[in-house]
């Protein structure tokens, strides 16, 4: 397997607080150049296309209320990323722990309907919870038993539980009538999360996720738990020696971030799509991960950049209808973010 | 007999983008190097690869914009890596994303339209042998490429003076520096020519086997390749048998269809990468101390077969893999 290597991101102290801003700066920099030149090739006039990313975002209240609700699940998947990059693991498996936790919070919604909502919606995302959080442990076990490598077990296991949800949509869980890959037959609109109005933001989903990014800042931060939580993704050799049981941190930390992830999943489920769709997670686990390589997995910076990735990808969705172009551009302004980002603190980092 | 003959020929050919891919792969993990951008380089060498070939006209051209975008992605992941010293894991995944969102997006003029295709040429004289020639000998140059490029490759690696030089890079970078090499700079080397294979993988797909260009087109090949890679323990023949054990299986699972009708076709497409994990997590099992132990307490006769197929299944990566190199 491949072996660990020691530039695992953790969270940065060596750096002061002038060369982290100057790194910042040049990660700006250097993506907003990359993005334009691609923007520039596609004959795509790049000062609309900005206006639309950072400010589409804000021009009606819908589309504020959506960004909303894409940060709230994109707030808990980094936050729980911010575990396993704390431990020194990838967990590309994120996707498919957060598309379990919406399976699993599925079940108690379609077998017990005729439960008072409140009390099915905590039913909902306890099971998410546990969904996630076993989806996450077989990745641990697949690493800590039998070494295989946790991006590889993640990545099956992805795979895997994207079939078990097409599985349900198509099969079991189908539409009465007709089987559609669109998904099944959407939840009846009282057990729907509560929403502001006609808006579709649901005020528990970020409430929930708030709460959670402030606990997590101070497990990690300040907490024993959080800091033996480091030194194994620093050097597990020595962590083990220094009598922290090191195989364990790992499993909590891959089990807590399911479980987050999870719960993201009954959040797509209860206040976004209403109902199981193939692609529930809809590549939110993946732009976790990008939030986190970017901040290194400092737990202060996860709602800003959360927040920002959000407005990006909910702005940009109108670049087809309003520019002809295609809305990924999103992603590309964000990967270049982290690619530069890696740049400028690899050149930081040789003088 | 006939119907057989076709489905295993049909297996080989719709190996052979991955046969590129892992070629690469190995070639640049066995020099210490992880590429983990497979799955977006090859994505955007497709795309480009598609772009040049159908605007130009030229086949060649496209597959050799293909391998220069293959290349350029892994030019990025080493200077990010070998010069500046980021994990090659972070930069990895982050070029997977970035590549996989470009092609996206400068590929939308490209969606579905017409392009040029690498034609079928069977080999004159040869594709007429009984059995050997529809298997071997009626494909097209691309999949004459695959079946050359294999032996190629265990040749190069383990019967070259550069092979062995490249097999140190991943496991004493040390020692080989001592000795006179220049290690990053021939990890540089390795990495490009890996890259170079990966965006051809990615043509293969556009120009050949699924024609034309679409969203994504080659759906999380990219990854699985990554995963043959682990599975064959870096060494070409193997890796070869799991590009082809996946080929067949992915072509058994779209014929299972039809005799258990009642499951959706799509939930059978992903059996074949849940299965790969289980072979890569069983092989890991057979690698540990507790097997040995077992083993030990067979009849000797027996025993020693059993010890030499457990060690030719279980190969620990290089011993350098994916670690940063710094002089001594």
């Amino acid at each position: 397997m491949i072996a660990r290597d020691h530039a695992t991101p953790t969270i940065s102290e060596g750096h002061t607080r002038r060369s982290a801003l100057l790194i910042a700066a040049l990660a700006l920099v250097g993506a907003l150049i990359f993005t334009s030149l691609v923007l520039l090739s596609s004959n795509v006039p790049p000062l609309a296309a900005y206006n639309l990313i950072f400010l589409g975002t804000f021009s009606t209240p819908t589309r504020i209320s959506d960004m909303v609700m894409l940060a709230s699940p994109l707030l808990l998947c980094s936050c729980g990323l911010t575990l396993t990059f704390a431990a020194g693991l990838y967990n590309l498996g994120i996707e498919g722990q957060m598309a379990l936790g919406a399976v699993a919070a599925m079940i108690p919604l379609r077998l017990l309907p005729n439960l008072p909502p409140p009390l099915l919606w905590v039913l909902a995302f306890a099971c998410g919870a546990a969904g996630g959080a076993m989806w996450a442990l077989l990745v641990a076990g697949l690493r800590i038993r039998l070494q295989v490598n946790e991006i590889f077990a993640g990545l099956g296991l992805n795979f895997l539980a994207s079939g078990i949800a097409l599985y349900l949509v198509l099969g079991p869980w189908r539409r009465i009538g007709r089987a559609s890959s669109s998904g099944t037959e959407p939840l009846p609109t009282d057990v729907w999360l509560p929403t502001f109005g006609t808006l579709r933001v649901a005020p528990a989903a970020p409430v929930i996720a708030l709460i959670i990014l402030v606990l997590i800042w101070f497990a990690v931060t300040r907490t024993r738990w959080g800091l033996e939580l480091r030194a194994v993704g620093l050097n597990p050799q020595a962590a083990g020696r220094m009598g922290i049981p090191a195989t364990r941190r790992l499993a909590e930390s891959l089990a807590a971030c399911g479980a987050l992830a999870g719960i993201a999943g009954a959040i797509q489920v209860l206040a976004v799509f209403h109902q199981l769709i193939p692609s529930i997670s809809s590549g939110i686990g993946l732009l976790a991960l990008l939030v986190v390589l970017l901040i290194q997995a400092n737990p202060a910076w996860v709602l800003p950049i959360a927040a920002a990735f959000a407005i990006f990808t909910t702005g940009s969705l109108q670049m087809s209808v309003a520019l002809g172009a295609d809305s990924s551009i999103a992603g590309v302004l964000q990967g270049a973010l982290v690619l530069f980002a890696l740049l400028a603190r690899g050149l930081s980092g040789r003088r | 007999m006939e119907q057989i003959l076709i489905t295993l020929a049909a297996v080989l050919a719709t190996a052979a983008p991955l046969i590129f891919a892992t070629m690469g792969e190995t070639i640049s993990e066995r020099a210490g190097v992880v590429n983990l951008s497979l799955d977006g380089s090859m994505l955007l060498a497709a795309m480009a690869g598609f772009a040049v070939a159908r605007v130009s006209g030229s086949l060649a051209l496209g597959f050799a914009a293909a391998a220069l975008v293959g290349c350029l992605v892994a030019l990025i992941l080493g200077v990010l890596s070998l010069s500046l010293g980021q994990s090659q894991t972070a930069v990895g995944f982050v070029l997977a994303l970035l590549c996989t969102d470009l092609s996206s997006f400068l590929g939308t003029p490209y969606v579905r339209k017409p392009g040029p295709a690498v034609p079928h040429a069977p080999m004159p004289g040869l594709s007429d042998i009984p059995i050997l020639g529809p298997l071997l000998f009626s494909h097209d140059m691309l999949i004459y490429a695959s079946f050359l490029l294999l032996p190629t490759v265990w040749w190069f690696l383990y019967h070259t003076r550069a092979g062995l030089v490249l097999r140190a890079l991943g496991e004493r970078p040390q020692t080989a520096y001592a000795r006179g090499v220049p290690v990053i700079r021939l990890r540089y080397l390795y990495l490009l020519i890996g890259g170079a294979l990966v965006g051809i993988a990615g043509a293969a797909y556009s120009l050949d086997l699924k024609q034309g260009w679409s969203y994504r087109h080659t759906f999380g090949t990219g990854w699985i390749a990554l995963a043959i890679v682990i599975f064959g323990g870096w060494h070409p023949w193997r890796v070869a048998i799991g590009c082809y054990l996946f080929a067949a299986l992915q072509s058994l699972a779209s014929r299972s269809q039809s005799v258990l009708p009642s499951i959706p076709t799509q939930v059978f497409q992903v059996a074949p990468f849940v299965l790969m994990i289980v072979v890569l997590a069983l092989i890991n099992l057979l690698a540990s101390p507790g097997t040995a132990h077992r083993l030990a307490t067979l009849p000797k006769p027996l025993r020693r077969p059993a010890e030499r197929f457990v060690g030719w299944l279980a190969t620990p990566a290089p011993a350098a893999l994916g670690q940063p190199f710094q002089r001594p």
